[in-house]
């Protein structure tokens, strides 16, 4: 129980102490917040990197305790616990990258365009991470909820009709959402008695006949309000308006949004559901499968009907929530260990591409209209800003040959076309689908893992179609706009997200192993458990420092 | 005691779910303020119902004796979170009001 043991706070508390401290500092003083903001998430990232590096490192029950912090210091199924293992550290680091990487992109501009934009985003990053570190279901509905509240203050951070209309649905819908997320829980919990995840796990098998419609009607409403999130069709005619809607840098961080939906499907099916031994072992993957695929055929439909780039990404997050709910509903390790690989990739390409779209049309007129209406409405001086910010505030030269560059990688990578790391996590998932374990060649491979190869390449191909379309359009063929002006640091953090991606291409070996390693600790989630029941108090309560 | 609560909570959920599928938007306000009141009360009823039972543990008295007290701290979470995303709803619907000029969900009358 050494200081090091409370990092596993740290990405909690960090961010709700700085969001706090921000609304404390006036308005006017933008570099003062921007600092502030700036240096809370690079903490975040070094915080998260320590945590990821801890849990990579996770070989044995001893260490698998050392990851779960007790809340109030009360033993595990009483209390309410937090766990760090490989898969929450990894969506850590991912949210903390993608953090840097949108308010990078907001400083240039953004941040102006209305109140309160750093304390927000700092309240966003307390509930993701809050989110991924929890591991109570009720605490998960209580950072759902602080997360899905600054977003309501993110979409809206600009103003105008059109984010006021997209907000509205979204808050309606994410409203409704909360709600089938509390009936859930409440039915689980009227169940088995308990909130705890580890402790849930064990209990499921110990649910009598009788009770078990009632527990998988509650697993099913819960799922539900995860899907709703992660966006599975049905219930994802919310989802491209919100997201084509949000500036640009909300947009970007949004990316991980939808991702936590897939995260907490991802943990409780493996954790809850994924035992032999339990009656209701592989609930509802049939369901996951069936939407993934339909999610899949949706988005990439949408992918090619878009006019719009903005509405181009929204469905680009479709196909990729698809494609993740369908390799997790096959409910095989192989494929998941892609999957997850996808899920890194696919959420830094879709961060990128939404950043790089509003500098793309900043040429045109749409984007450049909605951006100099909300800087009006606010007064905003923008060359002071620029002398303020002095030494960030170089144009970029040669602007749309990087843009166009960018572009290129950005369709490349959603396509899934080598040699970017799209490829990489097409071709594990693809791979693993042809080749069940054991690469026994005798086997036959079942009908609708066919469908399932021929519609993830099929979505490829439409994003490789579309992208094409639009790239022509915008940079080859329009004369008529002008050469957007883009600052050096709104072009670097689409350049550190695609970076990002080609980092997994070089290191996808070590990158791969350490996804399998992940897999292998969810499907075999007796560790876990024990980890949090056995992890030991601090010696005399009352007497823990904070860090 | 178990009628009266599970009738309630129908009579709310139906009421809530007619609500927001109403294109005004202060119909779909109070459709989901009656649906978090519904799932107030069911997170409620999921401890089992009792009648005059203290949620708090006094030594020498038998368990039996008591009321599950994890609900009602759930509950009272909820209508925290609840009662403040129903208010920023509140404020968004003034600001699509203003905006639009009209109260349709959409933002638009239909033709």
């Amino acid at each position: 129980m050494n200081l090091s043991h409370h990092l596993i706070i740290a990405p909690i508390l960090v961010p709700l102490a700085t969001g706090a401290l921000l609304l404390l500092i006036d308005e006017r003083q933008r570099t003062v917040k921007a600092l502030v903001g700036l240096g809370s998430t690079l903490l975040l990232f070094v915080v998260a990197l320590g945590l990821f590096r801890f849990a990579a490192s996770i070989d044995g029950p001893e260490a698998a305790q050392q990851g779960v912090y007790l809340l109030g210091n009360w033993a595990a199924p009483f209390g309410i616990v937090l766990v760090v293992d490989r898969l929450s550290a990894l969506m850590l680091v991912l949210t903390a990258t993608l953090a840097i990487a949108a308010l990078i992109f907001a400083l240039a501009r953004w941040h102006t365009a209305g109140a309160h934009f750093h304390s927000l985003f700092q309240f966003l990053l307390m509930g993701l991470n809050g989110a991924f570190l929890t591991g109570d279901l009720f605490n998960l509905f209580v950072f759902f909820e602080v997360m899905l509240a600054a977003s309501y203050g993110l979409l809206l951070h600009g103003s105008g009709l059109l984010r006021v209309k997209a907000g509205l649905h979204y808050i309606a819908v994410n409203l409704a959402a909360a709600l089938l997320f509390l009936i859930g829980v409440s039915l689980i919990y009227g169940v088995t008695g308990t909130l705890n995840m580890a402790d849930l796990a064990v209990r499921v098998s110990t649910v009598g006949p009788e009770q078990r419609m009632l527990l998988e009607a509650g697993a099913g409403i819960l799922g539900v309000a995860f899907l709703i999130k992660a966006g599975m069709w049905p219930l994802n005619f919310w989802l491209p308006p919100a997201y084509t809607a949000a500036s640009a840098p909300v947009a970007g961080i949004f990316a991980i949004m939808s991702k936590v939906g897939i995260y907490v499907v991802l943990r409780l099916s493996l954790l809850v559901f994924g035992h032999d031994s339990s009656a209701s072992s592989g609930f509802g993957l049939h369901v996951l499968l069936v939407g993934g695929l339909a999610t899949i055929t949706f988005g990439a439909i949408g992918v090619l009907a878009s006019q719009a780039l903005g509405r181009l990404a929204g469905f680009s997050v479709l196909v990729s929530s698809g494609t993740l709910l369908t390799a997790i509903g096959m409910g095989s390790a192989g494929i998941t260990t892609g999957a997850l690989f996808y899920l890194v990739s696919s959420t830094l390409t879709i961060s990128a591409f939404f950043m790089l779209i509003e500098l793309v049309e900043r040429g045109q007129d749409a984007g450049a209209s909605v951006l100099a209406v909300t800087m009006e409405a606010y007064g905003d001086a923008d060359p002071d800003e620029e002398e303020q910010d002095g030494d960030l505030g170089f144009a970029m030269p040669g602007t749309m040959a990087v843009l166009g560059i960018c572009f290129a990688a950005c369709g490349i990578l959603l396509a899934g076309l080598p040699p970017l790391s799209g490829f990489v996590a097409k071709f594990a998932m693809l791979s693993a689908m042809l080749n069940p374990i054991g690469g026994d060649t005798t086997a036959t491979i079942p009908g609708y893992v066919w469908f399932v190869v021929f519609l993830v390449i099929l979505s490829g191909l439409a994003a490789l179609i579309a992208m094409t379309r639009s790239g022509i359009r915008t940079f080859w063929a329009s004369m008529e706009g002008t050469e957007p002006r883009v600052l050096v640091i709104e072009v670097a953090p689409v350049f550190l997200l695609i970076a990002a991606t080609l980092y997994l291409t070089v290191q996808a070996g070590p990158v791969m192993r350490f996804m399998d390693d992940t897999t292998r600790a969810l499907t075999t989630p007796q560790q876990y458990i024990e980890a949090v029941f056995d992890a030991r108090r601090a010696g005399v309560p009352g007497t823990e420092v904070q860090p | 005691m178990e009628f009266i609560l599970s009738l309630g909570i129908g009579v709310m959920t139906g009421s809530g779910v007619w609500l927001i599928l109403r294109p005004r938007t202060y119909q779909v306000i109070i459709g989901l303020s009656l649906l978090s009141y519904a799932v107030n009360l069911f997170i409620f009823g999921v401890g089992g119902l009792k009648v005059n039972a203290p949620a708090v543990l006094r030594d020498g008295v038998d368990i039996s004796a008591y009321t599950d007290p994890v609900p009602q701290a759930l509950v009272l979470t909820a209508i925290v979170i609840g009662f403040a995303t129903t208010a920023l709803f509140l404020v968004v619907l003034l600001a699509a009001r203003g905006l639009t000029g009209t109260d349709h969900v959409d933002g638009r009358e239909q033709p």
